[in-house]
This record gives structure tokens, C-alpha cells and sequence, in this order.
């Protein structure tokens, strides 16, 4: 059950996080102890459960209208660290690699 | 050993709703960018997706035109990658329960059908854009719009069932002409709002077991889908033969330079980390709904062509034609209906869409301005002989640009349809006085010599005659003077 | 009357005041600011965004309505157009949304103004309002104790009578658990009765806005103000709210679930004797205890932590420093602008969390954790219901512990998440559930108790907080005998 250095390295990776290679096992130590008190649900009986949600199902969708939301491109663009021309300025992605 | 390929398409349909997916932000093309932006799709936080009811009802419409099995229940999945143009870092799709499964979509002309099997068919969000310009000098970056992000979509993944590209080729036209039959979307692959990525592997002929599959990407037309296709087929094939594996790949091709290149090799193969979107409850679609949707289902394109033949004996290409779009099948029924059927199949075939291809107009546009009914006049005439083609033409021109019944536009334009026997027999008589021993040759027997003097009817009525009456004419009155009966005296001429 | 006073009144009775003319409400609005705020706010460190101006623009709109004049402290993850919403992170520096939250614009409707930004443990994951980034926020009762998490700062704000009501949120506990260690009331209400529309999501299918009061009249005004379906949350429950207009009206022949066993080992033996205060009080107010075994706490705590996090590592994917939020600087591409745009931008609390969460729903784990986790959540839901069935208001504990000291859990996750063993359920369940003061500890560190009901319970839960209040007694139940609040007086 425990989570080893090279799976924190592969799960940081899918997040877009650093974990300096010092505190990889630390980190693992971490996640391990959380997921082994998880073990705990294989003492349940989930006997006829299937996953509930609370949402009712939707019958009543949206309208396709205006929902007064809109924003102008100066308050989308305001909030923007880069920004160029209208557009969201961003480093590019380079050629073969997953951004 | 020889190989065959199978292949799998997975096609984007960019839905014709007013507004967005999961917002109510307007879903154009062509605006100023991030002009077309709420909190909900720019991702900003806190914000919250309500699904879009008229992008539900076009996916309805099309997996029941299809044949799908509608599930009663679908569920919204989030879709995990980074990417720019993806403002939350999720796509909302659908994965384990999307809401159309099977399905299948008839190719080919009104008689001889090909069907193709679908896998599935579901709702998501379209992504933002981003363009990479190059400037000399700059530091090289990325712009973003989020205009498109939150753009109603409908995916499409056909099952393995295609061999050859040109069949593929077939399948997106169909696909096209479909989409904008029921009103789905404007179908136009240029603009991005009908997309495919093909899925092509190759094994031995007659083999049950499929080979490693590449994806191809950024296939931006049919052309390149079918072009594309045969370039990848051929590099595959290449590698069999060398004895080398074909290894699982994702490629991009170039349909200017017809060059494949390799985008992403399978060692990164995405995690997507699906799970329900919690945010949006399962999406239900109860029987009266679904009754009432497949109520509201027009006629479709390949139903539409058969009866084409079936009701006006049109050949199963030129039905195949005339439905290419339901307006244009509806246009030629509303003129066919006033006219013969063939005739009026010809006269839509050729005069109509020349103009529609000419003056850049659609057939909605076009019958404004000539509705199907006077045009249908028009070509009732021809059919009863009563006007020439060539003159017809003209009114034709003219009824683009005025209004008026036929007779009306050619009073005002000077013209006689000169159909009628009272009118041309004058000129033919004239034609005979002029060419005595034309006439005599065609009495010997001479055929082309009547052609001749047919001419020269034309000539003098400037074209305003109908060839055949003229023919019958002469015929007549040479074979009244074979009999022995002389021509009337026209006055002012001797006997 | 004058300011020095106005901070004392309810919410109520300070509304019907600025109504009548009694006062303004920028006087209504200054009174906590120029009163405890002065004399408590740079220890207790309660609020996050302060903006004078804001305060004052907020109390001009000619006020009247339900909550005229009256300050409201909003946790810092409700977006509000008028001050920052950072969710005490860096990687929401100096963002400052072009939206209202849904429950903001009731509350601002109603009247009411905010008062500042409540400070909070970062993106709501916490138990005791220290991973915020702005620094801690400490109990007023003791400023070496934490005063719980993660809604720390909206209920230190309301314990020192800064403001006499605060918006929240909970996830596991995070409204009801502070509110329990602050000594004031805290309510979850059921799913989907107050919309999240505007609240920065943790786990989707758990969070909910919470009231923080010190009056059980108060917390249900605001929630009827506030409550009801919103259409730009599709998770709002339909329908018209529960109406809790009742409030005062007791709790006689009310049954109580009495789950003994889940503080038979693990909870400290004054919050045992504080719930054996409550079940007295309740049972003088008329109420009956039903005793029974209820299902254990670790099963939630386990199925919390696997859901929780893999909502939230989808929740927080979205703060990459593209479209706002912290970027870090000099990024040579865009995997590396993500990667440390985040990793300098998120604390490490949220970024254990956002692992775990990854690793859940990670291709090959998802149906061992996340799914079995989704089925576990219906299990613990069928348990709520067969209780339910059998009375009317399920009483246990709050927190296990007394308010703990700072520092005290920082190096134990796990011990963290453990805190909040009696609240996670509720969120699991989608009921309502409310966390109500009792006497204070000896010692004098608040202590309280948590009442859970059904679907749409929050009538109930909120007679039953009325009936403690007023300490069982009936005679003084109705609202003219409004509890005098004890303030914090030792430091």
C-alpha cells in the first residue's frame, strides 16, 4: 500500500507540482499513512451501494439565452499576469512535449 | 503479404446553438477576441457550468436521425490535461455514459447505400485558441482567445469500419451534408466546425486481430482527411514489408507538402483521470422528450433522395444532388410541383446552382428572390414547347432581377415566345419564297438542307422561335406542296 | 445609542436600529472596527482583506432591507467584486473577481454589508486557520489556541464582536468546527440550500456555505435570506427552502439520537461533559433522548479524504498563472510556467491534498479509491437515514478536542484530518448539520456540541440551538429573551 518516491514523482508531474527530490520521501511517507487509514473501507460493506449524487437530474436545462454574465474583454484581460493585443500571452508550447 | 487497412474516425461537430455549452455567452465566429467571455468559461473561480438545453435537443436530433440508442440517463465527466486554451485544465465531456451508443450513417447515392457503424456520440465543451505568431527578435510566445471556449460539441467516433480513405472521404460529406440538413451545424470544415482525427492501423487481408493504430490529427478538409489517410497507409505499409513494427504514434499532416510528421509518441499517453463532473447533474432525457424530438425529425437527406426517384424518376445521382442540402430538395419539390419533374431536376441542376455558385448566395437567399413556384412556371413553359430553351435562359436572367410572370417579362423586353403555329407560319412561308430550291432539296429527301431552312426561321425570328414548331411547320407545308396544294398568296407577292 | 454599544446587539435588533434611524449604517458598520476590532483584531488576526472604503461604499447604498447597516464578515473564498478573493493563497494574490458570489448579492440585497474579507486556511483545507498564507488567525478565547479551521477567521470575527454574523464555508467541518472552538453557532445547511455559485470549489460535492452567529434568531434570518435555488448552480436544491420562521419556537417532543459509542474512547472528557449539558438541556426543553450505536467515524474520515482530494485536485487544476493568480516569473515555457507558477503559488497542505487526489483518480486507482470512496458515501447516507427514521435530531460531538494549540497538529496530517471525525459525515450525507455552544470548558475554552438532522432539517437544528441557548428553559425560549453574549474577556 505504501506510495514509493518514483509514483510521487509521477503524480506531481500529472499535477504541474515540484517536489524537490529532498522531501520525496517525506512526501510519499505522507500520502502512504493517509491511503493505508483509507484501507479502512474495504471493511465496509458497500453490499448494493452505487455512487449517489445529490444534484437532481437535470429534465429543466438552461435556456440557450443571455445570462447577463458576459464580461468585457477589459475586465477578462485585467486579470491577466501577461496579457497582448486582447489576447492571453503565454510562454509557447514546445514542439513534442505536453505543456 | 498483402495488407488491408482499418480505420476508425472521431469527429468533432461544432453545434450551431446561439449560446455555449455550459454559459450563456454567444457562441460566434469571428468576434474581436475574448470579446465572447464570462467567469464560467474563462474558468475563473467559483464559477459553475449549466448545461445548454438546445445544444441537448441537437444531439437528439442527430443520434435519432442516426439510428443511436439515446441513454436515459448520460453523465458529464471531467477530462484532465494542461493546456492553454483549456481554461479549467478539464474539458466537461462525456465518457462512461454518453448519451448516444450505435448508431449507423448511410453513404452513397439514393439507390446503392453503404452503412457505417458508430461507436458513440456525445456532448462537450470546444476549447479556447491559441495561435503562435513569430515575431524576429521577441522572445517566442503564445496568444490565447477564449471566444470558442464553452462552443457546444458533438463527438463522433465511428466504429473501425473503413478500408480505404476515399470511403472515409464519402463518409465526412455525408456526415456534412446530414449536419446541416437537420441544423445541427453549419458543418464547415474550414472554419473548424466539423473536425476529424483518423484512426488507422494495417494487418495481414483476411486477418481478425487489429495492428497498432496511429491517430492522425489536424486533418482540416476532406481532402486532407483522404489524402492524409493514403500517406499514412503507405508508411505503414512501407514498414510491414521492411519487416519493422509499426509503432503507436499520434501524427500531424501537412495536405500542402503531403508530409506526415510525428506529434507524440506513446510513451506520453495521456492520464485523462475522468471522474462525474459534480458540478452538473446526471442529464436525463424522459420518453416524451425523446417522442417528441424524433416527432420533430424532417424528413431525412437519404429517405428524401429515394423518394426523389421513386416520385419523379430522377436518376439516384441527380436525386443524390438535389438533396445534398433540404432546402435545395425543398426548392426543387415546390418547382417540380408546377412543372415536370425532370425538367425541372435539369433546369435546378444547372441554371440554379450556377447562380448559387456564382453570386456566392444560398438556396434560401435564391428563392427570395425566385421563389420555386415561378421558376417552376417557367419550366412548365419549356416542357409544353411553348418557349425555346436559349429564350427561356433570358427570362430566366430576367426573372433574377425582376418581377413578373413570363408573359409580362417578355412584353416588356420586346420579345414574342414564338411557339405558336399563327405566329411563325409567316416566317416560314417567307423562309420557302426565299429558298426555292432549298426547298426542293428537302423535298428529295435532304434532312440537312431542312435544318438549313429551320435556321433561317430561327435567324428571322431572332432566336425567338421554338425550333421544333418551326420544323413541324416546314415539314407540313413542304409535304402540303408535294401534294400539289399551293401556298396562299401572302399579300404583296406574285403567285 | 451610541457606537460603543452597537457591536453588542443582534444582527436583528441592529437592522431594526438603522431602519428606524436609530443610527446610520456606517455607524452600525464602524462600531465592531472602532470597538473590539481595536481591541483584538492585530492578535486574533481574523481578517484577511480590509478595505475602509469598501466598508464605507458598502454602508452608503441607502440601506434597508432585512440586514440594514449590518456588518458581515465573508470568508475569503466568496467572491466578492469589492474586495480581493485569495482564499488565503498566493497563488490568488491581489485577485479581486469581476463577479459576486451568489450569497453575497442576497446578503447585499438584504442590506447587509461586508465588513472584510474573512481570513482561512488555504483553499478551505484545514482544520485550524494556520496554512493561510497571510499567517494564522488565533482563538479569542485564548490566543494561543487555535480557534479551528478552516472558517477561523469568519467565527474568531463574530467570538470577539467584530461583526454578528459571518458567511463561511464547510467541506468536512469547516464551519461547524470553528464555530465550536470560537464558541459561537455554526451552520451547514443541507446540499444545494445555498448556492456555490461564487464559491471558489474545493470538493464540489461537499462544500456549502455556512452561517457563523451568535444567536440562533440571527443565524436563521440570514439563512432565510440567503437560502433557495439558484439558477446558475445547477447542484441548488429546487424548491422553496425549509422555513425556519420557527426558530423560538422549542423543541418539545423532539427525540434526539444519543450515538454513545462514538465518544466512548477518543474525546476528551469535557466535550463529553459538554454534550451531556446539551442532552439535560434539551431533555428540560422537552425533548426525549433515544439512545443508540451509530456508525463510526473513521469510515468517513477514510471515504472524505479519498473524494475531497480528487475533487479538489480538479477544483485547483485551474491556478496554472495563465489567465490570472500568481505567475511565476521568467517561465522559459509553458510546462514550466505551470509547474512553478503552482508549486510557489499553493501551500504545502494543498499540495499533499491535490496529490492524493491525483493519485485517486489516476488511471488504474480510480475504481480501488474514488469509486469505492463514491459507494462507501451512499453506505454512510443509508446510516443517516436509518437514524433518522428513529429520531429526530442525531446529538455527538463536534471536535474530539477542546480548541488545541497552534502548532500542535502541523506535523501529523493525518492527526489534522482526524479532527474532524464527527463532521465529516454530514458533508458525506448532504444533511444539514449545526455546531452549538454549551458552557464553557473549566478553564474557560469554549466547548460545544453538533446537532445533525435530515434533508432539510435546518428548522430543527436551529429550535434545537434556540433551546440551548436558553439552557433548556422554556420560559425563556421566546425571542424577547434574547441570551446575553459572553465576550471574550481573558486574554
Amino acid at each position: 500500500m505504501a506510495i514509493q518516491r518514483d509514483e510521487v514523482r509521477r503524480i506531481a508531474g500529472l499535477a504541474r507540482l515540484e517536489i524537490r527530490e529532498e522531501d520525496l520521501d517525506r512526501v510519499a511517507a505522507e500520502l502512504s499513512s493517509v491511503l493505508e487509514y483509507a484501507e479502512a473501507l474495504k471493511r465496509l460493506d458497500l453490499e448494493g451501494c452505487e455512487p449517489l449524487s445529490f444534484a437532481p437530474p437535470a429534465t429543466a436545462l438552461r435556456a440557450d439565452e443571455p445570462d447577463g454574465r458576459r464580461l468585457t474583454a477589459r475586465q477578462a484581460l485585467g486579470m491577466a499576469p501577461e496579457a497582448e493585443g486582447g489576447f492571453f500571452v503565454v510562454p509557447p508550447v514546445l514542439e513534442g512535449q505536453d505543456p | 503479404m498483402a495488407h488491408e487497412a482499418v480505420i476508425g474516425l472521431e469527429c468533432h461537430i461544432q453545434l450551431r446553438t446561439r449560446g455555449k455549452m455550459f454559459c450563456g455567452c454567444p457562441a460566434e465566429f469571428g468576434a474581436a477576441p475574448n470579446a465572447n467571455v464570462c467567469p464560467v468559461c474563462l474558468g475563473l473561480p467559483g464559477a459553475l457550468p449549466r448545461a445548454n438545453h438546445a445544444a441537448v435537443e441537437a444531439a437528439l436530433r442527430l443520434g435519432l436521425a442516426l439510428g443511436c440508442a439515446i441513454r436515459e440517463e448520460s453523465v458529464f465527466a471531467r477530462k484532465h490535461y494542461f493546456y492553454p486554451d483549456l481554461p479549467k485544465n478539464y474539458q466537461i465531456s462525456q465518457y462512461d455514459r454518453p448519451l448516444c451508443v450505435g448508431g449507423a450513417l448511410p453513404v452513397g447515392d439514393a439507390g446503392g447505400e453503404r452503412r457505417y457503424e458508430l461507436e458513440r456520440l456525445h456532448l462537450e465543451e470546444d476549447t479556447g485558441k491559441s495561435s503562435h505568431p513569430v515575431r524576429a527578435g521577441d522572445r517566442p510566445f503564445s496568444l490565447v482567445d477564449f471566444n470558442r471556449a464553452g462552443v457546444p460539441l458533438l463527438e463522433l467516433v465511428t466504429q473501425p469500419v473503413f478500408r480505404e480513405p476515399a470511403e472515409c472521404a464519402a463518409f465526412l460529406a455525408a456526415l456534412r451534408r446530414l449536419v446541416r440538413w437537420l441544423d445541427v451545424s453549419d458543418g464547415d470544415m474550414e472554419k473548424g466546425q466539423l473536425r476529424c482525427d483518423a484512426n488507422v492501423s494495417l494487418r495481414p487481408v483476411g486477418a481478425a486481430v487489429l495492428g497498432v493504430k496511429t491517430e492522425l490529427k489536424n486533418l482540416n478538409s476532406i481532402r486532407g482527411v483522404e489524402k492524409g489517410l493514403a500517406a499514412e497507409i503507405i508508411r505503414q505499409r512501407r514498414l510491414l514489408e521492411a519487416g519493422n513494427p509499426v509503432e503507436q504514434a499520434t501524427l500531424l499532416y501537412d495536405v500542402e507538402h503531403d508530409r506526415l510528421a510525428v506529434m507524440r509518441s506513446k510513451e506520453d499517453a495521456h492520464d485523462y483521470r475522468y471522474f462525474p463532473e459534480p458540478d452538473l447533474p446526471l442529464l436525463r432525457v424522459e420518453g416524451p422528450v425523446l417522442e417528441a424530438a424524433r416527432a420533430r425529425l424532417p424528413e431525412l437527406p437519404w429517405s428524401r433522395a429515394a423518394r426523389l426517384v421513386a416520385r419523379h424518376g430522377l436518376s439516384a445521382r441527380d436525386a443524390s444532388v438535389l438533396s445534398e442540402q433540404r432546402e435545395l430538395a425543398d426548392y426543387y419539390e415546390a418547382c417540380a410541383a408546377a412543372a415536370d419533374g425532370r425538367q425541372a431536376a435539369s433546369w435546378v441542376m444547372t441554371e440554379v446552382l450556377r447562380v448559387l455558385h456564382e453570386r456566392a448566395v444560398s438556396i434560401v437567399d435564391f428563392a427570395a428572390r425566385l421563389p420555386a413556384i415561378r421558376l417552376g412556371g417557367l419550366v412548365a413553359r419549356v416542357a409544353a414547347k411553348d418557349i425555346p430553351r436559349p429564350l427561356a435562359k433570358q427570362v430566366f436572367a430576367w426573372m433574377l432581377e425582376e418581377a413578373g410572370g413570363v408573359d409580362d417579362l417578355l412584353a416588356r423586353h420586346g420579345v414574342r415566345a414564338m411557339g405558336a403555329a399563327t405566329d411563325l407560319r409567316p416566317l416560314v412561308l417567307e423562309v420557302l419564297l426565299e429558298h426555292e430550291e432549298a426547298a426542293a432539296q428537302v423535298l428529295a429527301g435532304s434532312t440537312r438542307t431542312l435544318d438549313f431552312l429551320v435556321g433561317q426561321v430561327m435567324r428571322k425570328s431572332r432566336g425567338q422561335a421554338a425550333p421544333q414548331v418551326v420544323r413541324e411547320l416546314l415539314a407540313a407545308e413542304l409535304a402540303r406542296r408535294s401534294a400539289g396544294e399551293f401556298p396562299p398568296r401572302a399579300p404583296g407577292f406574285a403567285p | 445609542m451610541t457606537g460603543r454599544e452597537l457591536w453588542r446587539l443582534t444582527a436583528r435588533a441592529l437592522a431594526a436600529a438603522v431602519r428606524a434611524g436609530e443610527c446610520t449604517a456606517l455607524e452600525a458598520v464602524s462600531a465592531g472596527w472602532e470597538g473590539p476590532a481595536a481591541r483584538w483584531e492585530r492578535e486574533v488576526h481574523a481578517i484577511a482583506h480590509s478595505d475602509l472604503e469598501a466598508r464605507a461604499a458598502g454602508a452608503g447604498t441607502a440601506p434597508h432591507g432585512p440586514l440594514a447597516g449590518v456588518p458581515i464578515v465573508v470568508k475569503d473564498n466568496l467572491c466578492t467584486c469589492d474586495y480581493p478573493t485569495t482564499c488565503g493563497s498566493r497563488v490568488l494574490a491581489g485577485y479581486q473577481p469581476p463577479y459576486d458570489a451568489t450569497v453575497v448579492r442576497r446578503l447585499r440585497e438584504a442590506g447587509g454589508v461586508i465588513s472584510g474579507k474573512g481570513n482561512m486556511d488555504e483553499f478551505a483545507m484545514g482544520s485550524s486557520t494556520e496554512f493561510s498564507c497571510y499567517g494564522p488567525t488565533r482563538n479569542p478565547y485564548d490566543l494561543a489556541r487555535v480557534p479551528g479551521g478552516s472558517s477561523g477567521g469568519p467565527a474568531a470575527a463574530v467570538a470577539y464582536g467584530l461583526v454578528p454574523l459571518a458567511l463561511g464555508s464547510d467541506t468536512g467541518g469547516s464551519v461547524r468546527q470553528p464555530g465550536a472552538f470560537c464558541g459561537v453557532i455554526g451552520l451547514k445547511p443541507t446540499y444545494g440550500r445555498l448556492s456555490r455559485y461564487g464559491l471558489v470549489a474545493f470538493a464540489s460535492s461537499l462544500d456549502q456555505v455556512g452561517i457563523l452567529g451568535r444567536h440562533a434568531g440571527d443565524v436563521a434570518l440570514l439563512y432565510a435570506l440567503l437560502a433557495g435555488p439558484d439558477p446558475l448552480d445547477a447542484t441548488s436544491r429546487p424548491g422553496p427552502p425549509p422555513d425556519v420562521g420557527g426558530w423560538d419556537g422549542g423543541v418539545e417532543g423532539l427525540r434526539f439520537g444519543w450515538p454513545a459509542n462514538l465518544w466512548r474512547e477518543g474525546v476528551d472528557a469535557e466535550v463529553v461533559g459538554g454534550l451531556e449539558e446539551a442532552a439535560a438541556a434539551l431533555e428540560r426543553a422537552g425533548a426525549r433522548r433515544v439512545p443508540f450505536d451509530f456508525l463510526p467515524g473513521e469510515y468517513a474520515v477514510a471515504t472524505y479524504y479519498l473524494l475531497a482530494t480528487a475533487e479538489a485536485s480538479s477544483n485547483l487544476a485551474r491556478f496554472d498563472g495563465v489567465r490570472y493568480g500568481h505567475r511565476a516569473p521568467k517561465s522559459p515555457d509553458l510546462h514550466a510556467l505551470y509547474t512553478r507558477s503552482r508549486s510557489a503559488g499553493l501551500g504545502v497542505e494543498v499540495q499533499r491534498r491535490v496529490l492524493l487526489g491525483t493519485y485517486a483518480l489516476s488511471a488504474g486507482y480510480y475504481d480501488e479509491y474514488y469509486l469505492t470512496a463514491q459507494r462507501a458515501r451512499t453506505r454512510i447516507r443509508r446510516e443517516y437515514e436509518a437514524a433518522f427514521s428513529r429520531c429526530d435530531l442525531l446529538l455527538m460531538p463536534a471536535a474530539p478536542t477542546l480548541p488545541f494549540r497552534l502548532g500542535e497538529k502541523l506535523d501529523d496530517p493525518l492527526a489534522m484530518y482526524l479532527s474532524d471525525i464527527f463532521t465529516l459525515g454530514a458533508n458525506l450525507a448532504g444533511i444539514p448539520a449545526l455546531s452549538a455552544p454549551v458552557t464553557p470548558a473549566a478553564g474557560g475554552l469554549p466547548r460545544a456540541v453538533q446537532l445533525l438532522g435530515p434533508d432539510d432539517g435546518e428548522g430543527l437544528l436551529l429550535r434545537a440551538a434556540r433551546a440551548l441557548e436558553v439552557r433548556g428553559d422554556r420560559a425563556r425560549l421566546d425571542r424577547s429573551h434574547e441570551v446575553e453574549f459572553t465576550w471574550p474577556t481573558k486574554r
